[in-house]
This record gives structure tokens, C-alpha cells and sequence, in this order.
């Protein structure tokens, strides 16, 4: 008797050896590691921006508050991460944003 | 009023009430393709079982006008019945009697029968079709929910618990089924979610239907919050009374013993499985091969696939089978596949069934993903849940039994009872091909035909190594068997172990990694 054959495998690595097997969705849509850049600031939560106290341009000591971003009732001050100055802003007030979602970048 | 008379009116009341919120409401129901929670009930149990109690009982709401408004049986069926001769606790909430919300009075009719079951120690099944929390009533459905939660916590591993949700479950209500044993879901029917689509769209200004958020296929296929997903109702129903000939009444008892039937398979179980350990098969064939009657339950079918579970029996006494699936990301333990297995073993353990691995899998997942994820403290529920069941456990090696892997999937080393291997099996730290190319990395290297010296090297490793003999040498395997005695190995390791006697120390409960 002949084993059964199977539609959609596909090569799947695992450390030297090399599998056919089919994959699943959400291995399939799994995110790929990006390494945090220090110099964007995301929204760790989803929410709405409901001001901006700086702009392009401005210097900003580490700790200063530079946004609020409204979420789950809560007005969440965005801190400046690191004494630098305010190269781009990628929001406006009133925004709402995901997760994520890249606020302002500094230098 | 004469006797007679009384009876008369005792009847017309209860016809009153049984029509629950009405014709009109009934036939929205029913526009809906859904069945009212009266025939859902009485489509579940066996003919004539169900009693009802409760079916006087009204809310004491007396703000925004709930006075006057009249909620036949507070919008909840509560009752007992039979499935299959086995008794058991229902409640079925009706969403024509206000949209089947949850108020102080719905929530005691629900507690009632939950303590029912506990006291008397048969399963409970919740059929959740509800709009969510009375806003009326405030505080007091919120504390309906607690109490209600507080009870599945409390009846957890003592008495069976299903949840079948055909209709909106959303809110605190999907807390309840998420501490219950088993999750049924119709397709198009069951909506469960913390936040609603409204909520989303107003936080984020991001649109989604109920379905892609929280419809039965996501909880079957994504979340793995389900465990049974159906196309039908009826499908549904049918599904959950199979679950129950299969589990025991309580965690006294052992589950109903059928006669024992030979599997249909008929053919030699071992040209189910390429030998060529990279060339994936179907595991459920194997496990086909080997249950009575062919009859194979299985269970999270959609969700984490690497990993079968599910029930089945041998000798008519049913047994949980665990199984790696080498067609599904090469039957690889991740996150997913590891949560999943880990709580059917508890599963087991809590109501006396034994459990029977079957495995073949070359390791954990390696990923950036799947360490961001934890799968140190998932893939560690694995190796909690084995350790700590005291059921007969046996294991058979198919074919690949690498590293963690090995360790993991209930290995002698975590207290199996058994543990068989097929002359195929390959019990390793690592493929042959990894472990040679660290272990004779200078002679492949200072080779002259490095490539063929490596060929040469790992196929040596494999002669010596890749087997189930070193571990059979130390006892680790106590039988390399022939496959086609698969089945009666495992009849026979069922049957000398039906009074196993296994503690752990006393403690007020152990901390699994949750």
C-alpha cells in the first residue's frame, strides 16, 4: 500500500532539518521582528490624540511631556524618551490611532 | 375554586409563561435562524426527560419603568433532564424575553441549578443567547455574573461544564463559558466578545462586523476559545450529546463503558507513515486505526493544528488521546499547540480518563515570535500537566522524539506508565543531522569532501544514536513494539492499570504557568 499523499506542504525548517508540512494561518501571518527604533514614539495603546504640545523643530528634555493621547478614559501623557529635539509629527488632534501606530519621530 | 378548576388554571399560567417573550418575538427568533431556547433544550434531552423549575419567577426591578413590565421566567429555562440516560443541569437563556439580559433574577435562577449540579454532582449545560447585562438593574447584574463565575470556578474539575453559545455572548458573559470545560459555537449564530464592534469603532475608528470580530469560525480557528464549532444548530446539539457518552458524570466516576468494538481500519498501520522522517502523514489516521469502531472525537480541530486532542475509546472505556500532527507545522509544540494539550490533560485527569500520547515531533517552535510570546512559560504547561496527572498515562513513539519534545510529550522521565516506541523511532537531542554536524564538526570540516564526510557522519549518528534502543538500554522505553501490536499493547496497558493508585503531595493546589 502506498501512504496517502497531501495537498499544500510546503519545506518547513526546523533547526537542521528540513520538514514537508502544511503551515497554518496565523503562523503564516505571524509579524516578522522589526528592532525598535528609540527614536519613534508609537502609541502603546489605541486611542485619540487630544493635543500636542510641541513642534517640529522644538529641543525637548528627556521626561517632558510632548502629547496626550486619550484612552480607555484616561488622558496618558507621551513623554520625551531621551533629551533630543522634535523632528517629525505624524498626528493631528483628534486622531484616532491603533496600536503601534507611529506618533512622532525625535533626534 | 374546585380542584379541577385549579389544575385548569395552573396550566393556562404555565402555557402563558412557556411562551416566554411572545409570538412576535418567537418569530423574530426564528427569522433569525435560530431555535428558541424551549426547543433547544428539549432537542437536547432525551423525550420526555426535562423538568423545569423556576418558571414562576419575575424580577423585583423597579426603576426606568421595569415595574410594569413583565419578563416571563426573568428571560431564563432552568431545569433537569437526561441525555442518553446520563442525568444532568440545564439552563438555556431566552433572548425573546428582553433580549435574554441578565438581571438579579435571571442570575438566581442560574446559580440555583448550578448548585443543583454541584450538590448533585451531574454535568451542567449553559446555553448562552443573551444581549448581556439589564442596564436596569445595575449593580445588581453585574453581581449575577460574579456569582455566577464564582460557581464555574467552584465546579471546575468536580462536575463536567458546557457552554453552547447560539446567539450573542458578549461583555462579562463570555467569562462564564471561558471557565467552563468545553465551548460549543454555531456558525453565523455565536458572537462572543469582551468589546463590541460600536465599542471598537468609537476607540479607533476601525470597522468590523460581529462575525470577523468575535463569529463562531474566529473562536474555533484564532482564539481557540471554542471547542466545538458546528454548521447547524441541530449539528450542534447532536455534537454535545456525543461529549457527554464520553466523559463521566463527576470526578467520582469513570465514563460510561460501551461494548467494545474492532477499529474499521483494516489495513497495516505502519503504511500509514512514510518512513522518511521529513515526509509528513496524517496522525488521526493512526489514532483511527486504533479506536474501537474507528471512532475518533476530536476536539479544537480548527485551532493551534499541530497538536490533535480528543476522545476515543479502547475496549469500549474511553481514553484521551494526544497526538503531535506532522501534516500541520511538522507537529512542532508552540504556544498554541502547548495550551491546547496542556488543559485536556487536566481535563482527564480531573475526571479519571486515561491518556494516551502519540508522538512524533522534532522539537518547540524556534521563532523571534514564539519567544516574544512565552513559550517558555506555555511550553512549560505541557510539561506541569503530565507531571501532575495521576492517570494511567501511556506513550507511543512513532517516529521522531527530539529534545524538548521528547521530554515533553509524557515521557517516563514526567511519570508515563508505559512507554512503547516503534522500531522507527528516532529518540534524540536533536535530528541526526544537527547533532552531527556539532558533534563531528572538525572531521567535516578537515574532511576533503566535507559534504560527504557529513553525509557519512550523520548517518552513523542515526546507526548508533537516531533509535529506540539507547533509551530502551536505560529503561526509559520499556517495549519497542511491532506497530500492528499497537492496539492491543494499549488495550492490555488499560487494562492492568484500571486500578492505578498514584498521589502527589498534599497541597492546597499547585501554580501551573497560567
Amino acid at each position: 500500500m502506498k501512504t496517502k499523499t497531501f495537498e499544500g506542504l510546503v519545506d518547513f525548517a526546523i533547526l537542521s532539518m528540513k520538514y514537508k508540512t502544511r503551515l497554518t494561518k496565523k503562523f503564516e501571518n505571524r509579524k516578522h521582528y522589526v528592532d525598535p527604533n528609540s527614536n519613534h514614539i508609537l502609541s502603546v495603546i489605541p486611542g485619540t490624540v487630544v493635543e500636542i504640545f510641541v513642534k517640529v523643530g522644538d529641543t525637548i528634555k528627556a521626561g517632558e511631556s510632548i502629547m496626550v493621547l486619550e484612552a480607555m478614559k484616561m488622558m496618558n501623557q507621551i513623554l520625551m524618551p531621551h533629551d533630543g529635539k522634535i523632528k517629525a509629527i505624524h498626528v493631528v488632534e483628534g486622531n484616532k490611532i491603533p496600536k503601534n501606530h507611529l506618533m512622532i519621530e525625535v533626534e | 375554586m374546585s380542584l379541577k378548576k385549579h389544575i385548569l388554571d395552573l396550566r393556562k399560567r404555565k402555557e402563558q409563561v412557556q411562551m416566554g417573550g411572545g409570538e412576535k418575538a418567537i418569530e423574530k427568533q426564528v427569522a433569525s435562524g435560530k431555535m428558541t431556547a424551549r426547543d433547544r433544550v428539549l432537542a437536547l434531552v432525551d423525550k420526555n426527560s426535562f423538568t423545569e423549575y423556576d418558571l414562576f419567577v419575575e424580577h423585583e426591578a423597579r426603576d426606568f419603568g421595569m415595574d410594569k413590565m413583565q419578563l416571563h421566567g426573568d428571560g431564563v429555562i432552568i431545569g433537569t433532564g437526561t441525555i442518553y440516560g446520563a442525568p444532568i443541569c440545564i439552563f438555556a437563556q431566552d433572548f425573546t424575553v428582553a433580549g435574554g439580559s441578565l438581571g438579579l433574577m435571571h442570575a438566581r435562577k442560574i446559580t440555583k441549578i448550578m448548585d443543583h449540579a454541584l450538590k448533585m454532582r451531574v454535568p451542567l449545560i449553559g446555553i448562552n443567547d443573551s444581549g448581556g447585562a439589564r442596564i436596569q438593574e445595575g449593580v445588581n447584574s453585574l453581581a449575577g455574573y460574579g456569582e455566577i463565575f464564582y460557581r464555574n470556578t467552584l465546579a471546575s474539575g468536580v462536575i463536567p461544564q458546557i457552554s453552547v453559545i447560539l446567539g450573542p455572548c458578549a461583555g462579562g458573559a463570555v467569562y462564564s463559558p471561558a471557565l467552563t470545560d468545553f465551548v460549543f459555537v454555531v456558525d453565523q449564530i455565536s458572537k462572543m466578545f469582551i468589546t463590541g464592534p460600536g465599542v471598537i469603532k468609537s476607540v479607533l475608528g476601525e470597522e468590523i462586523s460581529m462575525e470577523a470580530l468575535g463569529g463562531a469560525r474566529v473562536h474555533a480557528e484564532i482564539t481557540g476559545n471554542a471547542h466545538f464549532f458546528a454548521m447547524s444548530e441541530a449539528e450542534c446539539i447532536e455534537q454535545i450529546k456525543k461529549l457527554i457518552t464520553f466523559i463521566p458524570w463527576n470526578n467520582n466516576k469513570k465514563a460510561k463503558v460501551f461494548p467494545p468494538k474492532m477499529p474499521k481500519f483494516t489495513g497495516n498501520i505502519e503504511d500509514l507513515i512514510p518512513a522518511d522522517p521529513k515526509q509528513p502523514y496524517d496522525v488521526r489516521d493512526v489514532i483511527r486505526a486504533i479506536v474501537d469502531d474507528s471512532d475518533f472525537f476530536e476536539i479544537q480541530e480548527l485551532w493551534a493544528a499541530n497538536i490533535i486532542i480528543g476522545f476515543g475509546r479502547l475496549n469500549g472505556e474511553t481514553v484521551g488521546f494526544v497526538a503531535n500532527q506532522p501534516l500541520v507545522l511538522a507537529g512542532v509544540l508552540d504556544c498554541d499547540s502547548s495550551d491546547k494539550a496542556a488543559r485536556f490533560i487536566r481535563y482527564c485527569d480531573a475526571f479519571n480518563i486515561p491518556i494516551v500520547t502519540l508522538e512524533d515531533m522534532p522539537g518547540y517552535l524556534p521563532g523571534v515570535d514564539q519567544e516574544h510570546a512565552g513559550v517558555i512559560r506555555h511550553g512549560a504547561k505541557v510539561l506541569y500537566a503530565y507531571s501532575e496527572a495521576t492517570v494511567p498515562k501511556i506513550t507511543v513513539i512513532l517516529r521522531k522524539a527530539y529534545g524538548g519534545g521528547y521530554i515533553a510529550m509524557n515521557s517516563r522521565h514526567l511519570g508515563a506508565d508505559f512507554m512503547f516506541a516503534w522500531p522507527m523511532a528516532e529518540i534524540a537531542v536533536m535530528g541526526p543531522e544537527g547533532a552531527a554536524n556539532i558533534i563531528f564538526k572538525k572531521e567535516i570540516e578537515e574532511a576533503e569532501d566535507p559534504d560527504k564526510m557529513r553525509q557519512l557522519k550523520v548517518l552513523e549518528y542515526k546507526e548508533k544514536f537516531a533509535n529506540p534502543f539507547v533509551a530502551a538500554a536505560k529503561g526509559y522505553i520499556d517495549s519497542v513494539i511491532e506497530p500492528s501490536e499497537t492496539r492491543e499493547l494499549l488495550l492490555h496497558a488499560i487494562e492492568v492499570s484500571a486500578h492505578k493508585d498514584d498521589h502527589r503531595p498534599a497541597k492546597k493546589h499547585g501554580i501551573p504557568p497560567f
